[in-house]
Protein backbone atom coordinates (compact mmCIF):
# COMPACT_ATOMS: atom_id res chain seq x y z
CA UNK A 1 0.00 0.00 0.00
CA UNK A 2 2.78 2.63 0.86
CA UNK A 3 4.90 1.22 -1.97
CA UNK A 4 1.62 2.04 -4.52
CA UNK A 5 1.18 5.37 -2.95
CA UNK A 6 5.07 6.31 -3.47
CA UNK A 7 4.94 5.04 -7.08
CA UNK A 8 1.43 7.27 -7.95
CA UNK A 9 3.48 10.35 -6.09
CA UNK A 10 6.42 9.61 -8.19
CA UNK A 11 4.62 9.40 -11.03
CA UNK A 12 2.45 12.32 -10.71
CA UNK A 13 5.24 14.12 -9.55
CA UNK A 14 7.50 13.83 -12.07
CA UNK A 15 4.48 14.64 -14.81
CA UNK A 16 3.96 17.60 -13.54
CA UNK A 17 7.03 18.89 -13.06
CA UNK A 18 7.78 17.35 -16.95
CA UNK A 19 4.62 19.02 -17.92
CA UNK A 20 5.90 22.35 -16.03
CA UNK A 21 8.90 22.15 -18.37
CA UNK A 22 7.37 20.99 -21.60
CA UNK A 23 5.58 24.97 -21.52
CA UNK A 24 8.89 26.75 -20.04
CA UNK A 25 11.51 25.30 -21.41
CA UNK A 26 13.42 27.50 -24.31
CA UNK A 27 14.38 25.13 -26.96
CA UNK A 28 11.81 23.52 -28.23
CA UNK A 29 13.93 20.11 -28.96
CA UNK A 30 13.80 19.90 -25.09
CA UNK A 31 9.94 20.68 -24.74
CA UNK A 32 9.70 17.70 -27.14
CA UNK A 33 11.99 15.36 -24.93
CA UNK A 34 10.03 16.75 -21.77
CA UNK A 35 6.62 15.55 -23.43
CA UNK A 36 8.13 12.07 -23.87
CA UNK A 37 9.14 12.33 -19.93
CA UNK A 38 5.59 13.38 -19.65
CA UNK A 39 3.57 10.66 -21.36
CA UNK A 40 6.19 8.16 -19.85
CA UNK A 41 4.57 9.01 -16.37
CA UNK A 42 1.61 9.20 -17.61
CA UNK A 43 1.70 5.53 -18.61
CA UNK A 44 2.87 4.68 -15.18
CA UNK A 45 -0.40 6.31 -13.72
CA UNK A 46 -2.48 4.55 -16.56
CA UNK A 47 -0.98 0.91 -15.45
CA UNK A 48 -1.09 1.57 -11.50
CA UNK A 49 -5.11 2.62 -11.91
CA UNK A 50 -5.48 -0.83 -13.73
CA UNK A 51 -5.66 0.39 -17.88
CA UNK A 52 -2.80 -1.93 -18.52
CA UNK A 53 -3.37 -1.99 -22.58
CA UNK A 54 -3.68 1.88 -22.61
CA UNK A 55 -0.59 2.41 -20.85
CA UNK A 56 1.15 1.05 -22.77
CA UNK A 57 -0.59 2.58 -26.03
CA UNK A 58 0.20 5.47 -24.81
CA UNK A 59 4.49 4.35 -24.58
CA UNK A 60 3.59 3.16 -28.26
CA UNK A 61 1.51 5.65 -29.72
CA UNK A 62 2.88 9.19 -27.99
CA UNK A 63 6.62 8.33 -27.27
CA UNK A 64 6.98 6.36 -30.58
CA UNK A 65 5.27 8.16 -33.14
CA UNK A 66 3.89 11.38 -32.12
CA UNK A 67 6.44 13.09 -29.99
CA UNK A 68 9.04 11.59 -32.82
CA UNK A 69 6.90 13.23 -35.08
CA UNK A 70 6.92 16.70 -33.33
CA UNK A 71 10.90 16.31 -33.03
CA UNK A 72 11.57 15.79 -36.95
CA UNK A 73 9.06 18.65 -37.42
CA UNK A 74 11.09 20.72 -34.81
CA UNK A 75 14.10 19.90 -36.14
CA UNK A 76 13.15 20.12 -40.13
CA UNK A 77 12.25 23.72 -39.99
CA UNK A 78 14.42 26.70 -39.66
CA UNK A 79 12.77 28.93 -37.67
CA UNK A 80 14.62 31.14 -34.80
CA UNK A 81 12.76 30.33 -32.04
CA UNK A 82 14.44 32.91 -29.47
CA UNK A 83 12.25 35.23 -31.21
CA UNK A 84 9.04 33.09 -31.10
CA UNK A 85 9.28 33.51 -27.45
CA UNK A 86 9.50 37.37 -27.31
CA UNK A 87 6.47 38.42 -24.93
CA UNK A 88 6.18 35.18 -23.05
CA UNK A 89 6.56 37.84 -19.56
CA UNK A 90 4.67 39.98 -21.24
CA UNK A 91 1.95 37.27 -21.50
CA UNK A 92 2.96 35.88 -18.09
CA UNK A 93 0.67 37.31 -15.66
CA UNK A 94 -3.03 36.87 -17.60
CA UNK A 95 -1.91 33.37 -18.03
CA UNK A 96 -1.06 32.40 -14.87
CA UNK A 97 -4.37 34.49 -13.70
CA UNK A 98 -5.94 32.06 -15.80
CA UNK A 99 -4.61 29.05 -15.19
CA UNK A 100 -4.72 29.81 -11.29
CA UNK A 101 -8.53 30.55 -11.45
CA UNK A 102 -9.15 27.48 -13.55
CA UNK A 103 -6.93 25.12 -10.94
CA UNK A 104 -8.97 26.63 -7.74
CA UNK A 105 -12.23 25.72 -9.33
CA UNK A 106 -11.29 22.10 -10.71
CA UNK A 107 -9.98 21.65 -7.20
CA UNK A 108 -12.96 22.58 -5.50
CA UNK A 109 -15.11 20.76 -7.49
CA UNK A 110 -12.51 17.79 -6.90
CA UNK A 111 -12.85 18.15 -3.19
CA UNK A 112 -16.19 18.47 -2.82
CA UNK A 113 -17.58 16.06 -5.46
CA UNK A 114 -18.84 12.48 -4.77
CA UNK A 115 -20.40 9.62 -6.67
CA UNK A 116 -24.51 9.79 -6.59
CA UNK A 117 -25.25 6.27 -5.29
CA UNK A 118 -27.42 5.67 -8.24
CA UNK A 119 -24.54 5.68 -10.37
CA UNK A 120 -23.28 1.98 -9.34
CA UNK A 121 -26.22 0.59 -10.87
CA UNK A 122 -25.78 1.83 -14.29
CA UNK A 123 -22.20 0.31 -15.34
CA UNK A 124 -22.53 -0.32 -19.00
CA UNK A 125 -19.32 -2.47 -19.14
CA UNK A 126 -18.30 -3.89 -15.84
CA UNK A 127 -14.61 -4.82 -15.45
CA UNK A 128 -14.01 -8.35 -15.59
CA UNK A 129 -12.26 -9.85 -12.41
CA UNK A 130 -8.75 -9.54 -13.74
CA UNK A 131 -7.23 -12.99 -12.33
CA UNK A 132 -9.79 -14.46 -14.98
CA UNK A 133 -9.83 -11.48 -17.77
CA UNK A 134 -6.60 -9.82 -18.70
CA UNK A 135 -7.13 -5.86 -19.01
CA UNK A 136 -6.36 -6.09 -22.95
CA UNK A 137 -8.78 -9.29 -23.27
CA UNK A 138 -11.26 -7.69 -21.68
CA UNK A 139 -11.23 -4.36 -23.50
CA UNK A 140 -10.78 -6.38 -27.20
CA UNK A 141 -14.37 -8.97 -26.25
CA UNK A 142 -16.28 -4.86 -26.22
CA UNK A 143 -13.96 -3.21 -28.16
CA UNK A 144 -14.61 -5.84 -31.33
CA UNK A 145 -18.34 -6.63 -30.00
CA UNK A 146 -20.51 -4.04 -28.89
CA UNK A 147 -18.17 -1.21 -30.30
CA UNK A 148 -17.26 -2.26 -33.45
CA UNK A 149 -18.82 0.84 -35.45
CA UNK A 150 -16.90 3.53 -33.17
CA UNK A 151 -13.85 1.06 -33.51
CA UNK A 152 -14.13 1.52 -37.32
CA UNK A 153 -15.06 5.18 -37.27
CA UNK A 154 -11.35 5.65 -35.49
CA UNK A 155 -9.88 3.77 -38.37
CA UNK A 156 -11.49 5.83 -40.88
CA UNK A 157 -10.39 8.91 -38.81
CA UNK A 158 -6.96 7.86 -39.10
CA UNK A 159 -7.19 7.13 -42.84
CA UNK A 160 -8.30 10.54 -43.66
CA UNK A 161 -6.18 12.28 -40.76
CA UNK A 162 -2.71 10.28 -42.90
CA UNK A 163 -4.18 11.05 -46.71
CA UNK A 164 -4.78 14.64 -44.99
CA UNK A 165 -1.28 15.16 -43.89
CA UNK A 166 0.58 13.48 -47.11
CA UNK A 167 -1.61 15.38 -49.45
CA UNK A 168 -0.93 18.64 -47.20
CA UNK A 169 2.47 18.26 -47.48
CA UNK A 170 3.49 16.50 -51.09
CA UNK A 171 4.65 19.06 -53.25
CA UNK A 172 6.50 18.46 -56.75
CA UNK A 173 9.22 21.01 -57.39
CA UNK A 174 9.10 22.45 -60.78
CA UNK A 175 12.15 21.18 -62.99
CA UNK A 176 12.78 18.04 -61.90
CA UNK A 177 11.95 15.26 -64.46
CA UNK A 178 10.23 12.48 -62.77
CA UNK A 179 9.31 9.30 -64.22
CA UNK A 180 6.43 8.87 -66.39
CA UNK A 181 5.05 5.31 -66.42
CA UNK A 182 2.07 5.69 -68.46
CA UNK A 183 4.25 7.25 -71.45
CA UNK A 184 6.84 4.32 -70.81
CA UNK A 185 4.39 1.76 -71.23
CA UNK A 186 2.81 3.25 -74.01
CA UNK A 187 6.06 3.45 -76.02
CA UNK A 188 6.07 1.00 -79.39
CA UNK A 189 8.86 0.13 -81.43
CA UNK A 190 7.41 2.17 -84.44
CA UNK A 191 7.73 5.33 -82.28
CA UNK A 192 10.44 4.64 -80.66
CA UNK A 193 13.01 3.02 -83.02
CA UNK A 194 14.47 5.30 -85.70
CA UNK A 195 15.91 4.50 -88.86
CA UNK A 196 18.83 6.85 -90.04
CA UNK A 197 20.79 6.15 -93.08
CA UNK A 198 23.94 8.00 -92.55
CA UNK A 199 26.51 8.55 -95.47
CA UNK A 200 30.20 7.37 -95.16
CA UNK A 201 32.24 10.15 -94.48
CA UNK A 202 29.53 12.77 -93.32
CA UNK A 203 28.45 11.54 -90.31
CA UNK A 204 24.85 12.50 -88.73
CA UNK B 1 -2.92 6.36 2.40
CA UNK B 2 -5.38 5.10 -0.37
CA UNK B 3 -4.65 6.55 -3.59
CA UNK B 4 -8.09 7.09 -4.87
CA UNK B 5 -10.44 9.15 -7.57
CA UNK B 6 -9.76 12.38 -5.62
CA UNK B 7 -5.82 11.56 -6.71
CA UNK B 8 -6.02 11.45 -9.86
CA UNK B 9 -8.56 13.87 -10.72
CA UNK B 10 -6.41 16.65 -9.09
CA UNK B 11 -3.00 15.18 -11.19
CA UNK B 12 -4.99 15.38 -14.19
CA UNK B 13 -6.39 19.16 -13.26
CA UNK B 14 -2.97 20.23 -12.68
CA UNK B 15 -1.42 18.74 -16.06
CA UNK B 16 -4.98 20.69 -17.81
CA UNK B 17 -4.31 23.93 -16.18
CA UNK B 18 -0.57 23.31 -17.43
CA UNK B 19 -1.51 23.24 -20.21
CA UNK B 20 -3.88 25.78 -20.43
CA UNK B 21 -0.96 27.90 -19.10
CA UNK B 22 1.26 27.12 -21.78
CA UNK B 23 -1.50 28.19 -24.72
CA UNK B 24 -1.59 31.44 -23.03
CA UNK B 25 2.35 31.75 -22.51
CA UNK B 26 3.45 30.74 -25.90
CA UNK B 27 1.30 32.55 -27.81
CA UNK B 28 3.37 32.83 -30.70
CA UNK B 29 4.58 29.29 -31.02
CA UNK B 30 2.17 27.03 -32.50
CA UNK B 31 4.69 23.84 -32.39
CA UNK B 32 4.16 24.40 -28.52
CA UNK B 33 0.68 25.31 -28.30
CA UNK B 34 0.54 21.64 -30.27
CA UNK B 35 1.96 20.33 -27.39
CA UNK B 36 0.12 21.93 -24.85
CA UNK B 37 -3.02 20.66 -26.30
CA UNK B 38 -1.43 17.39 -26.14
CA UNK B 39 -0.94 17.93 -22.44
CA UNK B 40 -4.64 18.97 -22.15
CA UNK B 41 -5.98 15.64 -24.00
CA UNK B 42 -3.51 13.71 -22.09
CA UNK B 43 -5.47 15.27 -18.72
CA UNK B 44 -8.74 14.00 -20.15
CA UNK B 45 -7.43 10.77 -20.77
CA UNK B 46 -6.10 10.51 -17.11
CA UNK B 47 -9.78 11.41 -15.89
CA UNK B 48 -11.10 9.00 -18.15
CA UNK B 49 -9.44 6.05 -16.90
CA UNK B 50 -9.97 7.19 -13.48
CA UNK B 51 -13.60 7.25 -13.86
CA UNK B 52 -13.19 3.31 -15.25
CA UNK B 53 -11.38 2.31 -12.17
CA UNK B 54 -13.26 3.69 -9.28
CA UNK B 55 -16.85 3.35 -11.07
CA UNK B 56 -15.06 -0.25 -12.21
CA UNK B 57 -16.95 0.82 -15.64
CA UNK B 58 -14.85 -0.70 -18.70
CA UNK B 59 -16.55 2.10 -21.22
CA UNK B 60 -14.16 4.70 -19.82
CA UNK B 61 -11.13 2.90 -21.24
CA UNK B 62 -13.24 2.46 -24.72
CA UNK B 63 -13.69 6.21 -24.39
CA UNK B 64 -9.64 7.11 -24.18
CA UNK B 65 -8.74 5.24 -26.68
CA UNK B 66 -11.02 6.71 -29.42
CA UNK B 67 -9.21 10.23 -27.43
CA UNK B 68 -5.63 9.07 -28.09
CA UNK B 69 -7.20 8.12 -31.84
CA UNK B 70 -8.38 11.34 -32.25
CA UNK B 71 -5.15 13.12 -30.58
CA UNK B 72 -3.19 11.35 -32.87
CA UNK B 73 -4.97 12.35 -35.89
CA UNK B 74 -5.01 15.86 -34.52
CA UNK B 75 -0.98 16.17 -33.78
CA UNK B 76 -0.34 14.52 -37.79
CA UNK B 77 -2.44 17.04 -38.74
CA UNK B 78 -1.79 19.97 -37.27
CA UNK B 79 2.14 19.29 -38.18
CA UNK B 80 1.33 19.04 -41.80
CA UNK B 81 -0.29 22.50 -41.85
CA UNK B 82 2.71 24.02 -39.95
CA UNK B 83 5.01 22.40 -42.73
CA UNK B 84 3.20 24.02 -45.42
CA UNK B 85 2.85 27.03 -43.48
CA UNK B 86 6.24 27.43 -42.76
CA UNK B 87 7.45 26.34 -46.27
CA UNK B 88 4.69 29.55 -47.67
CA UNK B 89 5.90 32.38 -45.21
CA UNK B 90 8.99 31.07 -43.67
CA UNK B 91 7.97 31.28 -39.95
CA UNK B 92 5.71 29.86 -37.40
CA UNK B 93 4.94 32.72 -36.01
CA UNK B 94 0.97 32.67 -34.89
CA UNK B 95 0.67 36.66 -36.46
CA UNK B 96 1.54 35.96 -39.79
CA UNK B 97 -1.23 33.21 -39.73
CA UNK B 98 -3.96 35.63 -39.97
CA UNK B 99 -2.72 36.84 -43.37
CA UNK B 100 -4.24 33.67 -44.86
CA UNK B 101 -7.50 34.55 -44.69
CA UNK B 102 -9.65 35.78 -47.61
Amino acid sequence: MIASALFFYLFSGVAIASSLMVISSRNPVHSVLFLILTFVNAAGLFIMAGAEFLGLLLIVVYVGAVAVLFLFVVMMLDVDFAELRQGYLQYLPIGLFVGIVLLVELLAVVGSWVVAPAVENTTSQPIPDVAETRNIEALGNILYTDYIFFFQIAGIILLVAMIGAIVLTLHHKPNVRRQNINEQVARDPKTAIRNVKIRSGEGL
Amino acid sequence: MEIGLSHYLSVSAVIFTIGMIGIFLNRKNILIILMSIELILLAVNINFVAFSQHLDDLMGQVFALFVLTVAAAEAAIGLAILVVFFRNKGSIAVEDVSSMKG
